[in-house]
This record gives C-alpha cells, sequence and structure tokens, in this order.
C-alpha cells in the first residue's frame, strides 16, 4: 500500500508541475500587458518597465515558471530581480518555502493571501458537504425504499427543481427572505472560531453552506436512490432476508453497505473541488474565501495570485483522488492496490 | 465427517398431516401487461428426512414456489394465496415478524450462486454468525465457536481461519459449502436447496450433493431441491415434482416418475439428460420451442404448442382443456396429460430412441 501512495504522490507532483506551467503559458499568451495592470493606470512608460523587472515579467516564460518552483521548494524574495532588490532594500519581502509568489497588487505574497482566504473556503465546504451528505442520502434512501410512490417522485421532483435555480438566484433569495426579511438567521459574514467562538462561526455558515449544499443535493439524491436500487435488487439481499434478518438491518448493513462505495468516491472528489473555492457563494455573501479571491485576482490579471490558487485547488484534486482510491481499499475487500 | 457435535433432533410425532403441506399455492404478479402466474396452483407434500426434487426448465416456477416458502415474497407487489403448512402452522397467515423469525431458523435456503449470494464486503464467518445471532442470543465469542464448528462440518479446512476471508478468497466448491453450513447453522427443519450445484464443476457437484444427504440423514431435515437436472433428482429425492409453466405436471415417487414417465414433457427431459455410459445409438432430443409466456400462457394445456404427441390425442382436447393433475396408471403417480395411453407411447416411441438397450430389455 505504502509503494501504491508513494507512486501515486509522485504522479501527483508531476501533474502539479504540468498544471503550474499551463496556466503560466495560457497567462503569457493572452494579449494583456501584465505589468501595466499591476502598476497601474497613471504609469509612465518607464515606471512600467520598471515594474515589469521588479516583478520579472521581462525574463521568458520558463525562466518566470523556474523561479516559481524554485520558489515552492526553497522560498524566495521579491521584487524578483535582484538588481531593483539591491536598489532598493525596504520594499524586499521574503516569501518562505513553499512560497506561491507574490501579489503586488494586495502588496502580500500569496501564501499570506491564502492563508486569509483557505479557513473560509474550507469551513464553507465543510459545513456544506456534511448537509449535502446528511440530505443526499437520507432522501435517496427513503426515495429509493418508496420507489415509485409520491414520497419518491416528490423527493426527486423538489431537489431537481432546487438544482434547476442557479445558485446566485437562491443565495440573493434567501439573503433577502431568510436573513433580512424574517431575521430567522443573522446577515451571514464570515467570524472565525477564535473570534466568535464554534456556535457564532457555525451559525453564520448555516446559509452560505446550505445555498452550496443545495447545489449538490439533487445529484447525491439520485446517486443515492439509484444505488440503493441496485444493491438492494442484488442476491446477498436475498441471502439477508431468508437469513431471517430484520428489514431495518437487510437495508442498512447490507443494503446501503454496498451503495457506499461510490458515494465516497463522488463526495471525496466533489469535497476536493470546493476546497479550492466556491466563486459563485462566496461572491454572493461577499465571503472573503478562495473563490472572491479568484475572481479578484482575474478581473485584475494579478497573475502571481491566479497561478497560486490554481496549483492550490489541483492540489486538492490529486491528493483527493490518493486519498479515494487508498480509501477504496479499505471499503471494499476486493480491491487490491497495486 | 468427523467431529459430528449434533445429535439428531428427534423426529416430529407422525399424526396423520405431512411435515411440510402445500395446497394449491399460486404466486402472481401483476404488472402493466397483465398479471404473471408464475405458480398457479400447487401442491405437494413432504415428510421429514425426505427430500422432494422440483425440476422444471428456467421460468417454470420453480424458484418463486420456495420463495414463497421463505415468505420472501412478502413487502413486494407479488399476491400469494393457497397454503403452506409446515409442522401444522400455516406460514401465509402468520404476520411479517412472526414469519421472519422462522426465516432461516425452521426454514432455510441454499442458494444458486454463492459468490453473488453471499455479500462480498462482509467475511464469511461474520456472515455465518450473522445467521446464527439472529435467532440466538449469544455473544459474539459463542456464535464464533459455532460457526468454526459449522464450517468444519461442511469440510472446510481450517475453519478457524477461514472464518475471517472474504466470499471472493473461496473456491466455487467452498462457497457453496459456507452456504450450507450458513443454511444448517440453526438446524433448521426444512432446507430448500436451490439449483446448489449448477455453478459447481461436476466433480464438486457430486461432493456437495453427497455432503447435503449425509446432513440430511443426521439432522433429519426435510429438504426440497429444486433443479433441471434430472440426475441430481435421480441421486437425491424420494420423490420428484416436475413443473411447467407455473403448474405440476407430474409428481410421484422419484423412481416412478424417472423409469415410467407419463407426460411428453417429462420425456423431454429425460431425452435431454446426457449420459456418458449410456448406448451409442442413443440420442438426445431436445424439447422444441420456448418456455411459455407466464403473462399469456397456452390455452388448454400449456405444453401443446412444443408437444410432439398432440396428434395423439383425439380433437382438439389439447388446445382447450386444461387437463386435471389426475392419478396415472400406477399408484402414488399423478399427472396433468389428455393422453390416453402414455406407457405404451413412451415404451413404442420415446424409449427406443433415447435408450436403445432399455428399450430391448422391456
Amino acid at each position: 500500500m505504502w509503494a501504491y501512495a508513494a507512486r501515486r504522490t509522485a504522479i501527483g507532483l508531476v501533474l502539479l508541475l504540468v498544471l503550474s506551467f499551463v496556466t503560466f503559458v495560457l497567462f503569457f499568451a493572452a494579449p494583456v500587458d501584465q505589468a501595466r495592470y499591476a502598476c497601474g493606470k497613471q504609469c509612465t512608460e518607464e515606471q512600467i518597465a520598471v515594474t515589469e523587472r521588479a516583478l520579472g515579467y521581462d525574463k521568458p516564460v520558463y525562466e518566470q515558471w523556474g523561479a516559481f518552483v524554485k520558489g515552492i521548494v526553497a522560498g524566495r524574495q521579491f521584487p524578483a530581480d535582484p538588481e531593483v532588490r539591491a536598489a532598493a532594500p525596504e520594499t524586499v519581502s521574503d516569501c518562505a518555502a513553499p512560497c506561491l509568489g507574490y501579489s503586488k497588487l494586495n502588496a502580500k505574497t500569496v501564501n499570506e493571501l491564502i492563508g486569509d482566504a483557505a479557513p473560509i473556503s474550507i469551513a464553507l465546504a465543510l459545513v456544506a458537504v456534511v448537509m449535502w451528505l446528511i440530505g443526499g442520502v437520507s432522501l435517496g434512501i427513503l426515495a429509493a425504499v418508496t420507489k415509485g410512490s409520491i414520497v419518491d417522485r416528490g423527493i426527486v421532483g423538489l431537489t431537481l427543481v432546487a438544482y434547476a435555480f442557479p445558485s446566485f438566484f437562491i443565495g440573493v433569495f434567501m439573503l433577502k427572505y431568510v436573513a433580512i426579511r424574517w431575521e430567522l438567521v443573522p446577515l451571514p459574514r464570515y467570524v472565525s472560531i477564535e473570534d466568535g467562538g464554534v456556535f457564532t462561526w457555525l451559525e453564520n455558515l448555516l446559509l452560505p453552506g446550505f445555498v452550496l449544499a443545495l447545489l449538490f443535493l439533487a445529484g447525491y439524491v439520485r446517486m443515492t436512490r439509484a444505488f440503493v436500487l441496485e444493491s438492494l435488487s442484488e442476491d446477498y439481499i436475498r441471502t439477508a432476508r431468508a437469513k431471517g434478518l430484520k428489514g431495518r438491518v437487510v437495508l442498512f448493513k447490507h443494503g446501503l453497505r454496498a451503495a457506499l462505495t461510490p458515494l465516497v468516491t463522488m463526495t471525496g472528489l466533489d469535497l476536493a473541488g470546493l476546497l479550492g473555492g466556491a466563486i459563485i457563494t462566496e461572491s454572493v455573501f461577499a465571503y472573503p474565501g478562495l473563490g472572491l479571491l479568484t475572481v479578484q485576482a482575474s478581473n485584475a490579471w494579478d497573475l502571481p495570485t491566479i497561478i497560486g490558487v490554481v496549483v492550490l485547488a489541483g492540489a486538492f484534486v490529486i491528493v483527493a483522488n490518493i486519498i479515494v482510491d487508498i480509501a477504496y481499499a479499505f471499503i471494499d475487500p476486493r480491491v487490491r492496490l497495486g | 465427517m468427523t467431529n459430528m457435535t449434533k445429535s439428531s433432533p428427534t423426529p416430529t410425532a407422525t399424526d396423520g398431516t405431512p411435515f411440510l403441506e402445500v395446497d394449491n399455492l399460486k404466486v402472481h404478479f401483476p404488472t402493466a401487461d397483465g398479471v404473471v402466474k408464475a405458480t398457479d396452483g400447487l401442491s405437494f407434500n413432504l415428510e421429514r428426512g425426505k427430500t422432494l426434487g422440483i425440476v422444471g426448465e428456467s421460468g417454470s416456477g420453480k424458484s418463486v414456489s420456495s420463495s414463497a416458502i421463505l415468505g420472501l415474497h412478502r413487502g413486494t407487489n407479488a399476491q400469494v394465496s393457497g397454503e403452506i403448512r409446515l409442522d401444522g402452522v400455516d406460514l401465509l397467515s402468520l404476520s411479517n415478524e412472526e414469519m421472519r423469525l422462522r426465516r432461516g431458523k425452521d426454514i432455510a435456503m441454499i442458494f444458486q450462486d454463492p459468490l453473488s449470494a453471499m455479500h462480498p464486503y462482509y467475511s464469511v464467518g461474520v456472515q455465518l454468525a450473522e445467521a446464527y445471532r439472529v435467532h440466538n442470543n449469544v455473544n459474539r465469542k459463542a456464535a464464533r465457536t459455532r460457526v468454526v464448528e459449522m464450517l468444519e462440518l461442511v469440510g472446510i479446512p481450517q475453519p478457524d481461519r477461514r472464518y475471517d476471508a472474504y466470499p471472493h478468497q473461496f473456491s466455487g466448491g467452498m462457497r457453496q459449502r459456507a452456504m450450507i453450513a450458513m443454511a444448517l447453522i440453526n438446524d433448521p427443519t426444512l432446507v430448500i436447496a436451490d439449483e446448489p450445484t449448477t455453478a459447481l464443476d461436476v466433480t464438486v457437484q457430486a461432493q456437495i450433493l453427497d455432503l447435503l444427504t449425509n446432513l440430511q440423514k443426521e439432522f433429519n431435515t426435510a429438504v426440497i431441491i429444486i433443479t433441471h437436472d434430472l440426475g441430481v433428482v435421480a441421486e437425491m429425492s424420494d420423490d420428484v415434482l416436475v413443473m411447467y409453466g407455473g403448474r405440476a405436471v407430474e409428481y410421484g415417487p422419484c423412481r416412478e416418475v424417472l423409469t415410467h414417465p407419463e407426460m411428453p414433457y417429462t420425456w423431454g427431459l429425460l431425452s435431454s439428460v446426457p449420459d456418458v455410459s449410456a448406448d451409442t445409438n442413443a440420442r438426445m432430443v431436445p424439447i422444441p420451442g420456448n418456455p411459455p409466456s407466464l403473462l399469456n400462457p397456452p390455452s388448454g394445456c400449456a405444453f401443446h404448442p412444443r408437444c410432439t404427441f398432440r396428434d395423439e390425442v383425439p380433437g382438439d382436447l389439447c388446445t382447450t382443456v386444461l387437463p386435471e393433475l389426475e392419478p396415472a396408471s400406477r399408484p402414488g403417480h399423478l399427472k396433468r396429460c389428455h393422453l390416453a395411453d402414455p406407457d405404451r407411447i413412451y415404451a413404442k416411441q420415446v424409449l427406443p430412441e433415447i435408450a436403445p438397450d432399455l428399450a430391448k430389455e422391456a
């Protein structure tokens, strides 16, 4: 198993390298003068040239990418050009390994930006995943055992309707009614656990978490329903009933056990995708997470921040894939890693 | 078969009523296209320590009928009617909970393909222990002891180590042994074996059948063996019931039915059995056509579209009138056929073709 994990990790690292390189190339292929954006509207040509040198944009793409990779491994200093650093030592900022870059726009290292934004996105993703798993799996089981009845049709239909509404609509709707008009929850704003305690933290995450969960709920209801129905039609379910087991035991211990396996995969990958930031939900609720950071960085052509977020989000997905594959060997005794 | 730890339960007192009595059993499935009559009026009796073989093609209602005895159609849309009396108790009138308590305890089932019939995520030992603990209030350790004892009884080597193995780590024969151990773990009085050897190769088949026979003698169990293999029936059964289109078409003592079959469908089954030791002139004659639709069964005798002897019956009886299951020419033997003189037709037309040596002797 360890050899397998090591091999998968090595492949994952190579993937991340490729991912960062592709992002670099994509941004340099865009017909936008990065330095002009970084410098600002009022900059003269000379100031732009200085900015370009300071940020290292005057170097070829592969050199910049090399410096980026080196920064991740060994850390680096900004401005990127040693002569610029020597000329103005007071502007030098250190970026320790694993350094993801420096955002001139925010005057902060990308690590600091991500460090501020990531806990918000992670909290939001975790609250959402718990909500959609509890809701999706229980509604899916209920729909499966009442297959064809009005309950089944109601559950599948309603979750589909919820899925069909765009999340910015549901988000604004919830904000306006649940938070503002009915005052059922406080107007959501992110409060960290250190600042407000677990309860306030969670209370503020309820609404955005719900909006995010609603997006995934319909899929999980339908998947759970289909997997449970498939599992319940297997021969081993007939065996379980023939043993004289209670209906509850047959459903949960024998039926659900097999249905959960594909759900674990889906959850792992969906969660990993969300950890990189929920762009729409974070924008609607003005939650300064990775999603909002990405939007702002994209609008301002803040290349270092974009690359940093892309690499991080890619790492989440790759790590989740490895974890899910290894988890499979523990869930299903027939699976051998190799 | 060493270490037989269980003594034979005492047979129930014979007060005239049979141990298992199935009377006019009907299992109908309403579907969008109409009612599927999977079993339509099935009756048979079985005593403890005896074996009934139920024979028929796929879709003849064998498995559906046995599932009905186990009450496995409860909770589905199947309509089950008639009477199934086990030791005097009508199983169909029991509540779901009362039936559940008998399932696996009084009546147990051995399934056809043990790889799909066992849960892939739980070890064999855990699955057997579960079957034991649901009917016996014992702790995990006692259940494990009992499971290991049963695994040893059915001839699984190193049962203590194999307890923790998963079904996919067992060979086909070992899995079927484990399945038999699971069925017998609560000393059931009735065991239904649904094609227990179909998924196995021939050498293992014989071992499994021997095992079943020995365990049956040991525990004085009533056994229903469902199969399409007449060889299995000949070896195992005391009585044989031939099913076609959801109904019994021939029923009687095994020896009697197999040596003097009176229904053309049974002749067809006998003609389809390969026999390595038979006369080289013997032919294998397949039954023409396909099993009947249970949704729109043929009029009259359900077998008439495939019957090569229907011209021997005067008029259009075969296509218009469903023959009754009535006594054949010999005692204890029932048949459902319009043919007036089946013995003569079998001896003259069927036997010479499928077993020329036997025909000459006769």
